[in-house]
């Protein structure tokens, strides 16, 4: 795919340069902010479903607290699972920063390089950064694994729908295999609430690690996901 | 050979009462009136299918609670009379008369027995643990198997490992379907299990001489195709919100759900919650308590019985997901909280050396504003 890459000096007349990339396609970037509104909204439902909030008084036929927590819960998580799908779809046809969060160089050994270059930066050892027009290599380890644990996450998500939905439904026929696996529901429960843990801490240190580059790096980073394109303020 | 019919006359039944025999059984395996005249047409023309009834390493529960089958007519008419011959604690022989009998039926109905397995057996030791009849369980388990049709595994000791397998497992007590690959293996978990549960499922084999449709897990689908919380007479008080808290609560007087105190219905398949149990008197949840999950895979192993969010085995340490989760949150926070402080003193540092163009452009920066 095409990418937009111009030079320009920016007009501020301080002797600076913004240089502006694309990078982010919009489908990319639409599918990272209904993933965050997922998130939101899976975390939330979530978490009261394992710990429900306080009983409500009053007739049960007249009440349904946790069947619409529940039902935000699965909503949410079909659309997280079709937006995961549609980003892996994306990462085919799109541009080739659509692919590197997901299909990540660990055969490179230059990549190797970059990656410990990288954590160096993060330790403070190294003083300046590289720039990157897509993710640097810890980056792109994060987002592998983000995808990876999104994927867990579906996976053990509709196997534990299925069994609310039963035999011959398609999430008991196509999931159930992940309790078979695990041998235990309450395992997979277990496990898919720290896998809400897990997604969690991605995104406190995701967040951080975007602002703090957009500080540190002069490169965009937050305003990237909303416009697309990348600038490098140098 | 002698059919069922043959041996229920034999025992003195009338036809009147065999095809009544007939109905009812139809009648609790759920199914049709047009399956009485098929049943009755199995039970004339199919040679009857001797059980072998083996006992492991094992606590008696699931003989307890078979022998108190609501369906006495299934279990006394099909099992008793015609079809349960061994089972080394509840027969009238005893020692090496018992034994024989094992023997002959071993000898007589080669390849044509059902061998149903109360417990399970022990492998450290060369199995030394478990050893009636002067013979190690695991022997006795593999030599008496390897010409039955087909085995049944009573109860959680035999379909899991039960609470001799729970952690450390001294014994290394084995759930029969590691011990023996080359049969099929029905399980009927539970601690015990339904006795009206065991009473059709073995009723089924018999009569139709083949076995009923399992799931994944090897579960008659029956019986254990939905978890307690689908069937839940206290499911819509789950939907609602509405909670027992605490054991002596408003919620806990008006039967609100045990959910919060840990009732392990929505993660157990079982039966309980539609056949439940003594005739159908009562259940474990509707005399207030929780299910604790009996019939999963190493409940014992599973964290408290009155928690919902409860230990993770995986992790060696007494520790929810919750707390793990809000752990290594809080240490990634404090750590984040760090990096960002040594972020800003460094690139502090690093403006007033005024070393690089990338700072020279900051400064010039500030001095144009």
């Amino acid at each position: 795919m095409k990418s937009y890459d111009f030079d320009g000096n920016a007009p501020q007349g301080l002797g600076r340069k913004v240089t502006s990339v694309y990078v982010y396609e919009a489908p990319v970037r639409l599918w990272h902010w209904v993933t965050v509104l997922c998130i939101i909204t899976l975390s939330l439902t979530g978490y009261f479903i394992g710990k429900p909030l306080p009983s409500v008084p009053g007739e049960a036929t007249f009440q349904y607290v946790m069947g619409y927590i529940r039902f935000a819960h699965f909503a949410a998580g079909y659309v997280l699972a079709v937006g995961l799908v549609g980003r892996l779809y994306w990462a085919i046809v799109g541009n080739h920063h659509a692919r590197e969060i997901i299909l990540v160089p660990v055969w490179d050994k230059a990549w190797w390089q970059e990656f410990f270059f990288e954590i160096r930066w993060y330790l403070f050892i190294e003083c300046y950064p590289k720039k990157y027009i897509g993710h640097n290599p810890v980056g792109q380890i994060a987002m592998a694994s983000f995808i990876w644990a999104t994927l867990f996450m579906c996976a053990s998500g509709f196997a534990l729908y299925g069994e609310g939905t039963g035999e011959g439904s398609w999430a008991h026929t196509a999931f159930n295999w992940v309790i078979v696996a695990f041998g235990n529901s309450l395992d997979v429960h277990s496990w898919h609430r720290l896998g809400m843990w897990a997604i969690l801490l991605f995104v406190m240190i995701h967040v951080y690690a975007a602002i703090r580059e957009d500080i540190m790096s002069k490169q965009s980073m937050v305003s990237t996901m909303i416009s697309g394109f990348r600038m490098f303020k140098d | 050979m002698e059919t069922f019919y043959q041996a229920m006359r034999r025992q003195g039944v009338t036809r009147r009462s065999f095809l009544k025999f007939c109905s009812l059984t139809a009648t609790s395996m759920g199914l049709g009136s047009a399956f009485v005249p098929r049943i009755a047409q199995a039970l004339e023309t199919k040679p009857r299918t001797p059980v072998i009834w083996l006992h492991g390493l094992e606590c008696t529960c699931c003989t307890e609670s078979f022998i108190r089958s609501a369906h006495p007519l299934a279990k006394d008419a099909i099992l008793s009379l015609i079809s349960l011959d061994y089972d080394d604690t509840i027969m009238a022989a005893a020692g090496h008369q018992a034994e024989a009998i094992l023997e002959e039926i071993m000898e007589k109905h080669k390849g044509e027995y059902i061998v149903a397995i109360e417990g399970n057996p022990p492998l450290n030791e060369d199995g030394m643990f478990c050893f009636p009849g002067g013979e190690p369980f695991v022997e006795k388990l593999k030599r008496v198997s390897a010409d039955a049709k087909a085995l049944i595994a009573w109860g959680s000791c035999a379909s899991w490992g039960c609470v001799q397998a729970a952690k450390p497992n001294p014994t290394r007590a084995t759930p029969v379907h590691q011990v023996i690959l080359d049969k099929p293996i029905i399980k009927v978990p539970g601690c015990p299990p339904i006795p009206e549960v065991m009473a059709a499922v073995i009723t089924y084999m018999v009569t139709f001489d083949r076995i009923p449709e399992l799931d994944r897990q090897g579960r008659p689908k029956m019986f254990y195709g939905q978890r307690i919380h689908d069937k839940c007479y206290r499911r819509p008080h789950f939907d609602a919100g509405q909670f027992v808290e605490t054991w002596d609560d408003e919620g806990a007087r008006k039967g609100y759900c045990l959910y919060k105190v840990g009732c392990k219905g929505p993660t157990t398949y079982n039966a309980c919650s539609t056949v439940r149990w003594n005739g159908g008197v009562s259940w474990p949840v509707q005399s207030g308590h929780g299910c604790i999950g009996c019939s999963e895979d190493g409940f014992w192993d599973k964290g408290s019985f009155y928690d919902r969010v409860t230990s993770i085995p995986q992790f060696g340490i007494e520790a929810n997901a919750d707390q793990i989760g809000m752990t290594v949150a809080g240490g990634v926070g404090a750590a984040i909280a760090a990096h960002a402080a040594v972020s800003a003193i460094k690139s502090t540092v690093l403006k007033k050396q005024d070393l690089k163009p990338l700072d020279d452009s900051q400064n010039k920066n500030k001095e144009n504003v």
